[in-house]
């Protein structure tokens, strides 16, 4: 019965290729209908997941700030992104007269592209990999920074100095951040001795003593990795707290400034599925994938799993956004520089050392060391450099 | 030496008490659900004028004598008064029209506090949006009048003072007119 459902998507596409094969259909073309249908289920989900983040999103920080939020449109609000797409599409695109035209147009193209084409090699579920690439992550970070371009176009196609200011702005922040990001993530593909996702799932499956999952994130290294991943998806998600490329309260908004209607509303779609492609990626390398976190728990179909993990990580990423203010560029780039670049270096050297000492209790206790001291100097040579002193005016008095 | 990150988790901690509190305590929340919820609005509080009237018949419990006063005095001259007259052309002591365009008046309560026959007083309807910003705006003699239960269902503490104020000088009316009843009669004789 489990195993029924844990495998009812691959074989529902199995026996609608079947079907379609009965009728003689050429095997080039059921080749290309399975692709077509993986690729309209997969963006399908994320499309539905990013309109049902929209309003939960809305909904939560309501909740943080004892509001109701959204309740009006359906039932508990639930068809807020609906009547939010119809205004959106109905909304007048305008194009600033001195812009330049296809770049303008190009530029959400361009970002919501790489967004949707991660989702490829993020292993879904057991055997659920719309395409197994033995580099997947590779191919993850590499398509991922074309989104990076696309903010530079939305900046410098628009004509107009706030928004290459802004798009300037983003570019070093998501510049600064992919080190710490891609650094973080070798972690877990060094231990698994792979690049490829599926091969890390499969490295973070069973248990230990019987009960204890082995994911990365339970390690000393893996939870730094995964803390400096998760910080630096942020950035790279452009969330709160390091969401100042756009800045909707203290800016114009940034590179988005000359976007209005549809294109406004294709970045900020191509922002959320971007944002649940590196909790996919997160989900991934160090929470397990689609493994449960407990043995009994393996009756869950595996993609519940992994789309529950996903949703608990988009949760959180919600939760820190109601929770910490904004930071300023100084302080953006310097964390990224001087915190969590030498920290996911520590992760990096402690899981080295984890893997050489041979992964037993003196493992553990060597790379707590190794990532607990650097974060406890660290840490604290930060908080004292920008801590927050009594502002004393020279001249009055 | 503190533990770094630990000011944020605490941060963490009080959004979490709040957005779960937010579920199990009603008095966490202080939006009210407009349509569906009322706010029960503050005694004192006002919206624009409006005439009282008393008894049943608005025309014939008409407090207003078309004094006038309220529309000289009335800063961004809002009001606008007709005074009626009988078929023979005597002024009579109500208005023929009264007029507030409430998109001009900016209820500064002038006219309540001018007003000497307690006619005129601020009401506290707030849902006045309309389609056209002519017609619906400018408010007539029959939307303008309201009964006294009204007023005093709104402003209780006032109208009462009203009320009590009206009927002292009611009584001393009378009483001056019952002076004035029982005196007359030597008056005449120490006349000549």
């Amino acid at each position: 019965m489990t195993g029924m459902i844990e495998r009812a998507p691959i074989e529902i596409l199995g026996w609608f290729l079947g079907l379609l094969g009965s009728f003689g259909v050429p095997g080039w073309i059921l080749a290309a209908v399975s692709a077509v249908i993986i690729i309209g289920t997969v963006i399908g989900i994320f499309l539905g997941l990013f309109a049902l983040t929209s309003v939960m999103e809305r909904k939560i920080l309501a909740r943080v700030q004892n509001r109701y939020g959204p309740n009006r449109v359906g039932p508990f609000g639930l068809f807020q992104p609906v009547a939010d797409g119809i205004k959106m599409i109905t909304k007048e695109d305008l194009v600033p007269r001195t812009a330049d035209k296809a770049v303008h147009f190009l530029a959400p193209v361009v970002m919501m592209v790489p967004a949707l084409m991660v989702l490829a090699i993020i292993p879904y579920g057991r055997d659920m990999v719309p395409a197994e690439l033995n580099s997947g992550i590779l191919y993850f970070f590499a398509v991922g920074a074309g989104t990076e371009v696309a903010v530079f176009m939305a900046g410098w196609a628009s004509n107009n100095k706030y928004s290459v200011l802004g798009a300037m702005r983003a570019i070093a922040q998501m510049i600064s951040y992919e080190l710490p990001l891609v650094i973080s993530a070798i972690v877990a593909a060094m231990i698994a001795g792979s690049l490829s996702p599926s091969a890390i799932v499969a490295a973070q499956g069973g248990f230990a003593f019987g009960f204890v999952p082995q994911w990365f994130v339970l390690t000393p290294w893996g939870f730094t990795a995964c803390l400096v991943f998760y910080i630096a998806a942020l950035a790279e998600a452009n969330r709160s707290p390091f969401d100042l490329p756009e800045g909707e309260s203290e800016l114009v908004a940034g590179h988005l400034t000359e976007y209005s209607g549809f294109k406004y509303a294709t970045f900020f779609m191509a922002e959320y599925v971007g944002m649940f492609a590196v909790c996919g990626m997160l989900v991934t390398l160090f929470l397990g994938g689609w493994q449960a976190p407990l043995p009994f728990l393996t009756i869950v179909p595996s993609w519940c799993w992994f789309f529950a993990k996903v949703c608990f990580v988009a949760f959180t990423m919600i939760w820190v956004r109601a929770t910490l203010p904004r930071l300023r560029i100084d302080h953006l780039l310097a964390f990224a520089w001087k915190f969590l670049l030498p920290m996911s270096f520590a992760a990096f050297l402690s899981a080295a050392c984890w893997h050489y000492a041979g992964r037993g209790p003196l493992a553990w206790l060597l790379s707590l060391a190794i990532v607990g001291i650097p974060y406890l100097i660290l840490g604290n040579s930060f908080t004292n450099r920008f801590a927050v002193s009594r502002r004393t005016y020279q001249f009055s008095e | 030496m503190n533990f770094p990150g630990f000011g944020i988790l605490k941060g963490l901690v009080v959004t979490a008490r709040n957005m779960g509190g937010s579920y199990f305590e009603k008095a966490r929340l202080t939006t009210e659900l407009y349509p569906e919820e009322r706010p029960t609005l503050p005694e004192n509080s006002r919206s624009f004028p409006f005439l009282v009237y008393d008894g049943d018949d608005p025309e014939a419990g008409m407090r207003c004598v078309s004094c006038k006063i309220c529309e000289k005095e009335c800063p961004p001259q809002c009001i606008f008064i007709i005074q009626d007259r009988d078929a023979g052309g005597k002024a009579l002591k109500r208005p023929k029209v009264f007029d507030i365009d409430i998109s001009v008046c900016m209820s500064c309560q002038i006219c309540v506090e001018v007003c000497p026959f307690e006619s005129i007083r601020m009401d506290q309807e707030y849902e006045l949006s309309s389609f056209d910003r002519f017609a619906p705006l400018l408010l007539d003699k029959s939307r303008l009048l309201k009964s006294n239960a009204y007023y005093r269902s709104i402003h209780p503490t006032e109208a009462a003072e009203t009320d009590a104020r009206i009927e002292s000088e009611q009584k001393k009316k009378e009483a001056a007119a019952e002076a004035k009843a029982a005196k007359p009669a030597p008056s005449p004789e120490a006349a000549p």
